[in-house]
């Protein structure tokens, strides 16, 4: 346990008290001391999940979209396995990806094992389904309104793909918070192909598993409270984004 | 349409943001070690990693898994340096060409904590063989690793010592296939036996109603050795920053570095690089 971690003496809590309120205790005092360490923690994991959702909506929405949007030979196969991809484990993802990166896998050259940039290449392997499918329903339901109009206008398959995710753009705002959470919160992914190394790949979830593998439970809690305070807030920004451009 | 390129726009540029504060600590020379849980949650990296960087300039990446998995990552190339504890395992290592030299560094050892009611009988025991009888013939719970680990390895060999085998049981001996911290979590939580090292039982917190009751026996010494990957088999190796590694926890300094780290007064590493044969 870092030093930085250590409760100040003002705050000792006895050992028989609930473990959920030193968890607590433990979050406050973590945020307050703004730990050196655990600001290192949360940056490399909102740097990770963010750019692992970001790069999932470029490749997801526009896929979606095109699969709903036009007729092509193994469409419905396509979306078979988007919506069965949604549940892809993130341990199983993060072994292939672990394979793929190895040194002695196929891009063993680039040498991106146990870097945030092989965490982000997992992460986003794990979203683009869940960003895709759900684009793909939304879209196709929105498609009936509007089939009539496209045709109408002469719209290309550009055009037609532009209106469309533009008119869908707050349910997909919603998809795309899916997908943030779904990579804020998977642990087995990035501890695969990050390996948890101290100040390079460490985020919350690994550091939430290391924490618990050493017995510190109320620690671990504790940065269980500050994950979802932080999810909070991605959440919150995005609906005070939504409220103001809807006025 | 200029909403949604403004919402977008926002989001990257929000990311690139994030991802030009982020400090920049990956220096330029690092070497990565593939190691044990015992040495990174024990703290022991955390105590002497700094000296060794501060002196050469090298900073060292850790990955901490079992023994096990810890070699599958070094024989794949991707680590620089193998550290763990299970010297027939680390034999073969070498004797597969995936080393050229292994080094004896340390040794701790390990303890058999269990509930302070003891229903086996156990408590004071320097004979594991003994004690690992007791807690087969009054069914009493066993947590395991199971994980293949060299500390479950080092375990089924008492067990064989003891002449016992534990998985024919009904039940009692649970294998869980998890880290030490997880085994010791459980084994609080079911107040049963377990085999730990030392060096994770004195930093563990969560130990509920379980105590150390047996250790002391030569059989429970726990030696660890150190490896560079061959840079022969995987071309990118740091071969010179990897042997300094290697050099520097082998050298006096190294080792006075490991005997000066301790819990409340406990050492948890012994250093004994120059004992033959370790």
């Amino acid at each position: 346990m870092r030093p930085g971690f250590v409760l100040c003496r003002f705050c000792y809590v006895s050992a028989s008290m609930h473990e959920f309120g030193l968890a607590f205790v433990t979050a406050f005092h973590l945020i307050a001391d703004l730990d050196p360490g655990l600001v290192g923690i949360v940056g490399l994991s909102l740097r990770v999940s963010l750019t692992a959702v970001l790069l999932s909506a470029l490749i997801g929405l526009p896929l979606g979209a095109a699969v709903a949007a036009f007729r092509f030979p193994g469409r419905r196969a396509v979306t078979l396995f988007l919506n069965t991809a949604m549940g892809l484990p993130p341990v199983v993802v993060g072994l292939i990806v672990y394979l793929i990166l190895s040194r002695s896998g196929p891009l063993g050259v680039l040498g991106l094992l146990f870097t945030p940039t092989a965490m982000i290449v997992a992460q986003t392997v794990l979203i683009v389904p869940i960003v895709a499918a759900l684009t793909r329903q939304i879209v196709e339901d929105l498609l009936e309104e509007y089939a009539d109009l496209l045709r109408v206008m002469g719209a290309g398959p550009l055009t037609t793909l532009v209106t469309l995710l533009s008119e869908a753009r707050w349910s997909l705002l919603t998809i795309v918070l899916a997908g943030f959470g779904r990579a804020s919160a998977e642990v087995g992914a990035v501890m695969i192909v990050g390996g948890n190394i101290d100040r390079v790949t460490r985020v919350m979830t690994t550091s939430i598993a290391l924490e618990t593998s050493k017995g510190d439970l109320p620690l671990a809690l504790g940065l269980g409270v500050i994950l979802m305070a932080l999810s909070l807030s991605v959440n919150l920004a995005a609906a005070m984004v939504r409220e103001t451009r809807r006025a | 349409m200029l909403r949604r390129s403004f919402v977008l726009g926002c989001a990257a540029a929000a990311a690139l943001l994030l991802g030009s504060v982020q400090p920049s600590t990956a220096a330029d020379r690092f070497i990565t070690v593939a190691s044990t849980t015992s040495t990174e949650d024990s703290g022991l990296f955390k105590s002497i990693l700094p000296k060794f960087t501060e002196k050469t300039g090298i900073e060292v990446r850790v990955v901490a898994k079992g023994t096990g998995q810890a070699i599958d990552i070094a024989k794949r190339g991707d680590a620089d340096v193998l550290f763990v504890h299970h010297k027939p395992s680390e034999d073969k290592f070498v004797a597969e060409g995936f080393s050229t030299e292994r080094k004896p560094v340390m040794y701790n050892d390990f303890v058999i904590v269990g509930p302070k009611a003891d229903p086996a009988k156990v408590g004071g025991s320097k004979d594991v063989s003994a004690a690992l009888k007791a807690i087969a013939a009054t069914k009493a719970p066993f947590v395991s690793r199971g994980d293949d680990s060299g500390t479950h390895k080092s375990e089924q060999a008492l067990w064989k010592t003891a002449g016992v085998d534990p998985t024919t049981g009904d039940g009692w001996y649970r294998a869980i296939g998890q880290g030490m911290g997880a085994t010791l979590n459980t084994a609080a939580a079911v107040n049963g036996y377990a085999m730990t090292d030392r060096a994770t039982w004195l930093s563990f917190k969560n130990r509920g109603d379980l105590d150390v009751l047996v250790e002391g026996d030569k059989r429970l010494f726990n030696q660890y050795g150190v490896m560079l990957v061959n840079p022969a088999k995987f071309a990118h190796v740091k071969a010179a920053d990897g042997q300094a590694f290697v050099d520097w926890l082998v050298s006096g300094e190294g080792q006075k570095a490991i005997a000066d780290y301790t819990i409340n007064g406990n050492s948890l590493f012994f250093p004994n690089a120059s004992e033959p044969g370790a």
